[in-house]
């Protein structure tokens, strides 16, 4: 289980900037169950956009958005509104987001951000991780999170420890968040966010709110 | 002349470090460092190098200015939040020291505590940006400070990073943080970093190229296999394989790169990482 919040409206319309046409894609896992990403959020989202004078060219609630295969199929399955839309707006937690990045070609922006629960998961995510930082970064990195896919958490671009074979030096199986990262931006024609200089990250919002503990998650655990 | 007016005036500007060492006898690195004067505008003092646990950066840039050798502080975000790489900003201020190196640094298990907790609060662009700040008299989230200290900061880059291209891109990102001169990795390939140097040129901001002094072929191998955007060309580590005496083939090597950087950028870098005894005689067969 994973805990997200919706960004506020304002924040998502400057990720749509210059774009027109969006699809939506929700999910019925845990944002569902988080409130920010079932089909009545979706609806909204899009009825918000509209008013916002963007074009909702389609949207979909899909049961897992974290399951690339899904979403793979999801989206095939409305290839022509995907097809049609300059980005896709995803309603879920930043595993759902980096996994519709993975899988599409499109922009993919974060609608949410995931909060941390402080330990409570009850299952293991695959290669996309999600640090549930409070304040997701995803709509600058492709779709890709330099928190968890880096070593060293770097919010500002790669170190210079980056193996000719585009390794980390850290540990030479793995991939240099970075590069990944920057490959990423460059299909996506979107170099040019690795202009922007990314501020110290607030870890107090690392921290399970307080409301939260003693709300909503405790319903959560309580199953109600 | 100091480091911030030998750059500014466009001269060729020499830089080399030295090591603190594991422990508290000082004697044979500040001999080392006493070497250097005269003949370097300034020395860097790394900062836990290679991870490795030592005595700190900030008391030996101390020692060396109150022998009137001018230090750059080098500063890691590995081992500090934002709290204590402020504090010991304002530490180095009234100690007088006002070159700092904002590094990211190396990972914590690459070095002899591999079990300690990585920090990386802040990246070296953030750092830039706080120095920045402190120097307008306030912390990073505001608050007011008792005067305004004075910095002159560096970066450092990576010229052969993979892909080039995103090391640019971060450059940029430091120099618009603050970065007013830059220190690069180990160059060994001057074809390669001149195509790096024509497309920084646009960056206008003193580079200096980084030299590392070969010990051995075997540890130019190493180099090659293990540091990432190092590459030690083959005839080099042959000439290595094949000499009598490697000191003085080393310093030959490391005189001909210094000759053949000396049009394409605007000084040299020279880390001598425990050959620090070899760096004047580098410089002699430079006339420098």
């Amino acid at each position: 289980m994973l805990l997200s919040q919706q960004k506020p409206l304002e924040e998502i319309l400057s990720f749509l900037d210059g774009e027109k046409n969006i699809f939506i894609l929700g999910c019925n896992g845990c944002a569902e169950a988080s409130g920010t990403g079932g089909r009545p959020q979706v609806l909204e989202m899009k009825e918000a956009l509209e008013k916002a004078g963007k074009k909702v060219t389609g949207f979909s609630v899909v049961d897992f958005l974290c399951q690339k295969a899904l979403v793979q199929s999801r989206l095939r399955g409305k290839a022509k509104e995907v097809k049609a839309a300059n980005s896709i707006l995803a309603m879920t937690c930043g595993v759902g987001v980096q996994a519709v990045a993975a899988v599409s070609n499109k922009v993919t922006h974060p609608a949410c951000n995931t909060l941390p629960l402080g330990g409570i998961r009850g299952e293991w995510q695959g290669s996309e991780r999600c640090w549930e930082c409070g304040d997701c970064v995803l709509d600058l990195t492709g779709g890709i999170c330099p928190l968890t896919a880096c070593s060293k958490f770097l919010l500002n671009g790669a170190c210079g420890g980056t193996t000719k074979e585009g390794k980390c030096e850290v540990d030479p199986e793995m991939e240099c968040g970075w590069r990944l990262i920057y490959e990423k931006l460059e299909k996506l024609g979107q170099l040019e966010k690795l202009r922007q200089i990314y501020e110290p990250k607030d870890h107090s919002k690392m921290m399970p709110p307080k409301g939260l503990r003693l709300s909503e998650r405790w319903a959560l655990e309580q199953g109600k | 002349m100091g480091l911030q007016e030998s750059l500014a005036s466009k001269k060729f500007v020499v830089t080399s470090e030295i090591g603190p060492p594991k422990g508290i006898h000082i004697q044979e690195m500040l001999a080392d460092a006493d070497l250097l004067r005269g003949r370097v505008e300034a020395i860097n003092v790394t900062d836990l190098q290679s991870s490795v646990m030592r005595l700190g950066s900030l008391a030996v840039c101390h020692l060396l200015q109150e022998k009137g050798l001018e230090p750059i502080l080098q500063m890691t975000c590995r081992d500090r939040n934002r709290l204590a790489l402020q504090a010991d900003l304002l530490s180095a201020s009234v100690l007088g020291i006002e070159n700092v190196l904002a590094l990211t640094g190396d990972y914590a298990s690459l070095g002899d505590h591999p079990q300690s907790k990585p920090v990386f609060d802040l990246d070296s662009v953030s750092l830039l940006s706080v120095i920045k700040t402190l120097e307008t008299g306030t912390d990073m989230v505001g608050n007011p400070l008792s005067g305004a200290p004075k910095f002159f900061a560096g970066a450092v880059v990576n010229p052969g990073g993979n892909p080039v291209e995103a090391q640019i891109f971060k450059m940029e990102k430091k120099i618009k943080a603050g970065a007013s001169f830059f220190q690069t990795q180990a160059v060994y390939d001057v074809g390669a970093f001149e195509k790096f140097m024509k497309r920084v040129a646009p960056l206008k901001v003193p580079v200096l190229a980084g030299i590392i002094l070969l010990k051995s072929a075997g540890m130019a191998r190493f180099m090659n296999k293990n540091v990432a955007g190092v590459f030690v060309p083959e005839p080099l580590i042959q000439k290595m394989a094949k000499t009598e005496d490697r000191v003085k083939t080393s310093i030959e090597i490391a005189a001909d790169l210094i000759k053949d950087l000396k049009g394409l950028c605007q000084g040299v870098h020279i880390m001598p990482i425990g050959w620090e005894s070899k760096v004047p005689a580098v410089l002699d067969a430079v006339k420098l």
